[in-house]
């Protein structure tokens, strides 16, 4: 397998406004090997596939393909030189055809036309080839994401690359579908392709790995063979840190015995038709609520009826013992509920603000337009707070857009920790980011909640809800069917068992 | 079942789906056919194919820009300039046959190749300098509003030019005074350019090419497709398409007006709407576009057979129209994304 490189990329190095995010960095990838490059959020990972595809050009280092140096000026040159990718979110159009999506760009004509029978009798081909059986013809839109990110890796696959990226192609799909697509990634292998390969899932990226390559920083730590790197060894890489905080927080939560009382919120028979059964949850003061469920369960409907997103069309809702009436995201941040939607990026942070400006957003508008936070009590805070939650770069003026995911969360939650709430509601905080960002996440709320904030947790990981979680609330088929104290012994495979029993019983 | 195949079969109902992509341009259809049956039952001779013939030659330039139109808004753009460009490429038509001498065919000719350049240009300032479109032809607008009343603030008069009589030619389907109708040149212009425009828009790369960037232009970036070629290409087939309505409304008046075609820009894009099209792009049809052309000049036709009504009631109801076709692919938009979480 170690042959010629087909990629080898030498003392790479890029700087963003100032930030360097890629400092001299050395990476070689092989004919027919499965090439992890890993590390935490804000290591470079992303930055350095966006230099070897084209996104961006290196300011320093050089690109050779099969031996020749090469400098790619766009994602359409670096696809021409037999690189492609697939990115994390799946970047196709939702308004063309699956067919089209797939052959965009290299359609077969008939003289000047397209020739829409041919291109969708090689569309059902290719995809019947790695394992999926679409509508050919009917919009990409009208199919699920992950059945569009499995669509996304049919075009990349088809362009005969000699190189495929794929970057966290698998944080959307379900067990089957990464199945699926491991097998798929295998059977490229075997033919040759040399893949590259970054996802946050560590028994993925063991699973299919033959070589990683771990950053940290901007530089590279080093390469090593999967099979000659322990797990925790891999981990320490990328932290660069003793990694024993994720244990440390088992225990705090373990310990942390919240006095029940008067609830923070109470939900009675709050539903939303289609979206939501009618469902109870308490929640008190100084408690973790976690909800489990899988995809589609009902977890995101469940909080966003009680945060105000949605508007709930039975039951009743009362905060502090005193019913609510009008509710919507504004009166609910007013009566002291804080809302980190699931997706931060078009429902939470405004990207070309500062991370400053972001943070103080919400502090801002529960004070009202005409009463400006100070700028020396703003830059305190904002200091405070970047330093809290160990942000980096720690740069309050930097555009929040240019941060990692998990920077971002952390800013995002900054934001709500500002007006100091009495209820936080996370929605997926953690997914998609680092393992240290995780832990910093996980550390925080356990924290929040010993300082009496009452936390309601959504997440997709039952070995973090289980961690963090007072009580969990489990939902399937949206909705809530069991809601579970959280003694010594609670498992993960507790949740599940409920989940698989309750399913029994229909 | 086994995870050899996943199978999995479109949801139904988003906007961009199977059935439902066509809703507006479904009701736009039945609009229309409900104010023919409106016509007919009210006003006597509404019934007469010469009255629905009359729609494309009245529309015949509007119809031609409203295609262009159909172009940018597809690939999530807009176009403020195409009104202005349609006078001046007629002033300049004018002006250089009657003033300048030059022969007809080499002014129409040469008024052609600058609106497709100009429209270029304009393209080419909206992507490369990354302005906002509406801006971009907004300059536009005023440019050539002012460059035309610059070449002649007065109506410009073409008188004996065969060329331009030729615009106004008949050929005759049936006997007009039974039952049959009439159309002039200037139609088979207008029903060239809806023809060859679906053809492109559909069968073509650079057509599907349109819809992937007003789909998303950055995933059509991320495809590799020429997102550069396209936008520019977009504004260049609106450019030539309003001089080429210049050029049909010269035809059609024998002469040039400096203040013609104000605000037609809005008519175009109002066209566009109503024939189903998403101001957000990636969804809507040409042929829904020449429905939505269809619609306004209905709406004329029936207040002036009527009679009791002032015109102005044309732009009441298609504001009232375009209104309730923005909030149908609203409420399909949302059921779209409903099913989706």
């Amino acid at each position: 397998m170690s042959d010629e490189p087909i990629v080898q990329m030498t003392g790479i190095t890029k700087d963003f406004t100032g930030v360097r995010a890629l400092d001299g960095v050395d990476f070689t990838l092989r004919p027919g090997e499965i090439h992890a490059v890993m590390g935490e959020n804000g290591a470079g990972k992303s930055t350095l596939i966006k230099v070897l595809t084209g996104v961006h050009t290196p300011d320093a280092g050089q690109i050779r393909l099969d031996g020749r140096p090469v400098r790619f000026n766009s994602p359409k040159a670096a696809q021409a030189g037999g690189i492609s990718t697939v990115y994390q979110e799946v970047n196709l159009t939702e308004n063309l055809s699956v067919a089209e999506n797939l052959f965009a760009g290299r359609e077969p004509r008939l003289g000047p036309f397209i020739n829409f029978r041919a291109m969708r009798r090689r569309a059902r081909a290719l995809l019947e080839d790695i394992g999926i059986d679409l509508n050919v013809a009917a919009p990409l839109g009208s199919y699920s994401i992950a059945m569009q990110q499995l669509v996304a890796i049919a075009r990349a696959v088809d362009i005969k690359a000699k190189v495929l990226i794929l970057d966290e192609p698998t944080s959307s799909l379900d067990r089957d579908e990464v199945a699926v697509l491991l097998r798929v990634m295998r059977r490229l292998a075997e033919n040759g392709t040399a893949m590259v390969f970054i996802s946050h899932f560590l028994d993925q990226v063991y699973e299919i790995s033959d070589r990683m390559t771990v950053l940290r920083n901007g530089t590279l730590v080093g390469e090593w063979e999967s099979a000659a790197l322990p797990e925790s060894d891999l981990i320490g890489h990328m932290l660069g840190r003793e990694a024993a905080t994720l244990e440390q927080i088992e225990r705090q939560a373990g310990e942390h015995k919240p006095d029940r009382g008067e609830p923070i919120v109470s939900a009675k028979g709050l539903g939303r038709k289609g979206s939501i059964a009618p469902y109870d949850l308490e929640v008190h003061a100084g408690e973790v609520v976690g909800l489990a469920g899988l995809l589609g369960s009902g977890r995101t409907e469940t909080v966003r009826l009680i945060a105000g997103a949605d508007r709930h069309d039975s039951g009743t809702l009362a905060f502090e013992g005193k019913s609510v009436g009008s509710h919507n995201p504004r009166t609910a941040a007013l009566r002291g509920i804080a809302f980190c939607p699931e997706n931060r990026k078009t429902e939470g942070l405004v990207g070309d603000l500062t991370v400053a400006e972001n943070m103080i957003l919400a502090m801002q508008a529960s004070k009202g337009w005409a009463r400006t936070v100070p700028p020396a009590q703003r830059s305190r805070l904002v200091a405070e707070f970047i330093e809290k939650l160990d942000i980096r770069p720690a740069n309050p003026d930097l555009p929040v857009k240019n941060l990692s995911g998990g920077n971002q969360q952390k800013v995002l939650l900054a934001r709500w920790m500002l007006i100091e709430p009495k209820l936080l509601i996370l929605d997926e905080p953690t997914r998609g980011i680092d393992v240290g960002a995780k832990a910093d996440i996980q550390r925080l709320v356990t924290e929040l909640s010993g300082d009496g904030m009452a936390v309601l947790f959504v997440s997709a990981e039952l070995d973090e809800v289980t961690r963090l979680s007072d009580r969990i609330a489990v939902l399937r088929d949206r909705e809530l069917i069991a809601t579970l104290e959280t003694e010594a012994d609670m498992t993960s495979e507790k949740i599940v068992d409920t989940i698989v029993a309750k399913g029994g019983d229909q | 079942m086994s995870t050899d195949t996943l199978t999995e079969r479109p949801a139904r109902s988003t906007l961009f789906d199977g059935l439902s992509r066509y809703i507006p341009i479904g009701a736009t259809v039945a609009l229309l056919v409900v104010m023919y049956l409106v016509g007919t039952g009210n006003y006597r001779n509404f019934g007469e194919p010469q009255v629905v013939a009359n729609l494309f030659v009245n529309n015949a330039a509007l119809l031609i820009i409203a295609v262009g139109m159909t172009f940018v808004i597809l690939s999530g753009g807009i176009d403020l300039s195409v009104g202005s460009v349609m006078a001046f490429s007629a002033m300049s038509c004018a002006w250089l046959t009657v003033e300048a001498g030059i022969p007809a065919e080499t002014a129409v000719a040469m008024v052609l190749v600058l609106g497709t350049v100009s429209g270029a240009a304009t393209g080419a300032v909206i992507h490369y300098f990354n302005v906002q479109p509406f801006i971009a032809t907004l300059a536009g607008l005023f440019l050539y509003r002012g460059l035309t009343l610059q070449i002649s603030d007065r109506d410009v008069a073409i008188r004996d030019n065969a060329f331009f009589d030729w615009g106004m030619e008949r050929t005759e389907f049936g006997n007009v005074r039974d039952g049959g109708f009439s159309l002039p040149n200037i139609v088979f212009i207008a029903g060239a350019v809806v023809l060859i425009a679906f053809v492109v828009l559909h069968y073509t790369r650079f057509g599907r090419g349109v819809y992937a960037v007003g789909g998303s232009e950055q995933s059509a970036l991320l495809m590799g497709l020429p997102v550069a070629r396209t936008k520019v290409g977009v504004y260049a087939v609106s450019g030539f398409c309003a001089a080429l309505g210049g050029v049909v409304a010269a035809f059609s008046t024998k002469s040039a007006d400096p203040l013609g075609g104000l605000g037609l820009e809005l008519d175009a894009i109002a066209a566009v709407v109503v024939g189903g099209a998403l101001l957000t792009g990636g969804a809507g049809f040409v042929l829904g576009t020449v429905a939505g052309v269809m619609v306004m000049g209905m709406l004329s036709t029936i207040i002036s057979f009527d009679g009791r009504f002032s015109s102005w009631w044309a732009r009441i109801i298609v504001g009232i129209l375009l209104l309730a076709f923005i909030l149908l692919q609203r409420v399909l938009a949302r059921s779209g994304e409903k099913r989706k979480t």
